[in-house]
């Protein structure tokens, strides 16, 4: 699969390259598999990557001193990258209590778009999302794949503290708040499963290319698992897909 | 160690910033004038990467519980020990039980304080620098013991031939490159860009500036993508925004324009109501 890609510079250390303006796992796969054949032939010069849903943005160590010649030698990369080294994704299944006492927008969600709350869990927890990115705050996965009956507007006002590892639907999104912050999103639910911990490397145990599958537990179950993290016995654990 | 007396209005401790965790959402973070920082660094022979403190508007006060050499650069706050004032971009030793206070502004925004050795607040993900939901904490207090190598050295050489150029903090011209939306602006946006004398709002901090005069905007929204420090957002509203070092790594406004790293640094030490224009920078192909 040969895309037509944009290269361009970004400020002094950075180039941009993007690919069709449009949301789709095809891209992400190719963004994915471009991105560790860089990271392979330049890892020493190479600081950071960003994935976005149609570009991936490489930041370098030092300024690049001619962007020219860097963009051809990133051309020549993807011409030449072998698809045999094409990443597998790995599936995290995500234990979510969707209790009334965490998912406080579930009965104004089932209210407004007719759908029985019993629905909205199987339909949320049905589904096999992916993982594009992580942004606006450490470990905050930006999933696709959202069932279109869920789609629902973000809250004109944000709430100032939405918990820590509430699940949340925003617009045609769902994600996870990976810790306390203000957010505008729908609250349907909540998992014990940390997203972020600082002392962990990686920090954050999803990538962009993973898939995500919630599932349903009840409260009691809820607490026993948190129980199991807090005190270091609990291990999440992927599996390996055929995307 | 240092005991903070009073933390002043805005005071944290930063490195050079956190590399290699940008995709899993870890914002780089870091000094926001890596200029005056490396400098405060460079005259008391730290590496570069040694913590320093970031003062912003002054206001702090520091008892030294040992004795240790200093140097301060950045913005001129009439630093003081025990009411002598000190020189900027100089190192000096102060002696146990000294308090070291940072009071009125004579320039800039941020001040620097480098101890020898660096301070040794713990480092998480890689780096000192504190940051929301990376660091336990976030500014310093009142109160706090902020761990500093023990002094060893007898004395520090004091080069006094080599000037730091602090020209760079009055600069009122802001080196830009067009961004990556840049060219989906009209012939009137560029040139508005480039002719608008610019002022800083009051909403301006770590995570960004946001300018007072707004650019007429049309753009369609865009997909998610990496944003990066110095990068101009234009936001539906035709406000501007310039984010800075504890920008998140994403976002989904057009990108238009991207500060020259030099232009970070100047802007670091500008504040609310202080202007400036953009000198675009086309050269890169």
């Amino acid at each position: 699969m040969v895309k037509n890609l944009n290269y361009k510079p970004f400020g002094e250390k950075a180039i941009l390259i993007e690919w069709e303006a449009q949301i789709s796992n095809e891209i992400l796969r190719d963004i994915v598999c471009f991105k560790q054949h860089i990271l392979k032939a330049k890892n020493n010069q190479i600081s950071d990557c960003i994935v976005g849903y149609h570009s991936l943005t490489i930041l370098y160590v030092s300024e690049i001193e001619n962007f020219n010649v860097e963009i051809d030698e990133l051309r020549n990369i993807y011409l030449t990258k072998s698809l045999d080294g094409e990443h597998q994704p790995r599936l995290w299944t995500i234990p979510v209590c969707y209790d009334a006492g965490f998912g406080i927008d579930l009965v104004h969600l089932s209210n407004t778009n007719k759908l029985p709350i019993e629905q909205i869990i199987k339909l949320h927890s049905d589904t096999i999302y992916t993982v594009h990115f992580i942004g606006f705050l450490p470990g905050f996965l930006y999933l696709g794949g959202l069932d279109s009956q869920l789609h629902f507007p973000r809250k004109s006002s944000p709430r100032l503290r939405v918990k820590k590892g509430s699940v949340a639907i925003g617009g045609s999104q769902t994600g996870v708040y990976p810790q306390q912050s203000a957010g505008g999103w729908n609250i349907i639910g909540n998992t014990p499963i940390p997203f972020f911990n600082v002392h962990q490397n990686p920090p954050c145990f999803a990538s962009s290319g993973d898939k995500i599958q919630f599932v349903p537990i009840d409260v009691e179950a809820y607490h026993k698992l948190e129980q199991e993290i807090e005190s270091g016995r609990f291990h999440l654990k992927a599996q390996r897909i055929n995307d | 160690m240092i005991k903070v007396l009073s933390s002043g209005f805005y005071t944290t401790i930063q490195d050079l910033g956190r590399k290699g965790n940008a995709a899993y959402g870890v914002s780089m973070s870091g000094v926001m004038d890596t200029n005056a920082a490396r400098w405060a660094n460079y005259l008391l022979q730290n590496t570069q990467e040694s913590a320093v403190l970031e003062v912003t508007y002054g206001g702090c006060k520091l008892e030294f519980l040992q004795d240790v050499y200093i140097c301060i650069t950045g913005a001129d706050f009439s630093a003081r020990v025990d009411e002598i004032s000190i020189p900027l971009n100089k190192p000096t030793k102060i002696r146990r039980s000294s308090v070291l206070s940072l009071g009125k502004r004579v320039y800039g925004v941020r001040s620097y304080i480098a101890v020898l050795g660096g301070f040794q607040t713990p480092s998480i993900i890689g780096s000192r620098s504190y940051c929301k939901g990376i660091t336990q904490d976030t500014v310093i207090k009142r109160g706090d013991i902020l761990p500093i190598k023990p002094n060893k050295k007898a004395s520090i050489a004091t080069n006094a031939n080599i000037k730091l150029d602090g020209s760079y903090m009055y600069n009122e011209t802001i080196d830009a490159h067009v961004g990556p939306e840049f060219n989906l602006l009209s012939a009137t946006q560029k040139a508005d860009l480039e002719s608008t004398p610019y002022t800083i709002s009051h909403n301006n901090n770590r995570m960004g500036y946001q300018l007072n005069e707004p650019l007429c905007n049309d753009l369609k929204s865009m997909f998610t993508s990496a944003v990066l420090p110095g990068t101009v957002q234009l936001t539906p509203s035709g406000k501007l925004i310039i984010l800075m070092r504890d920008c998140q790594v994403t976002g989904g406004y057009p990108r238009i324009l991207q500060l020259t790293e030099q232009s970070i640094n100047a802007l670091a030490q500008k504040t609310t109501g202080d202007g400036f224009k953009f000198e675009l920078n086309f050269h890169h192909f």
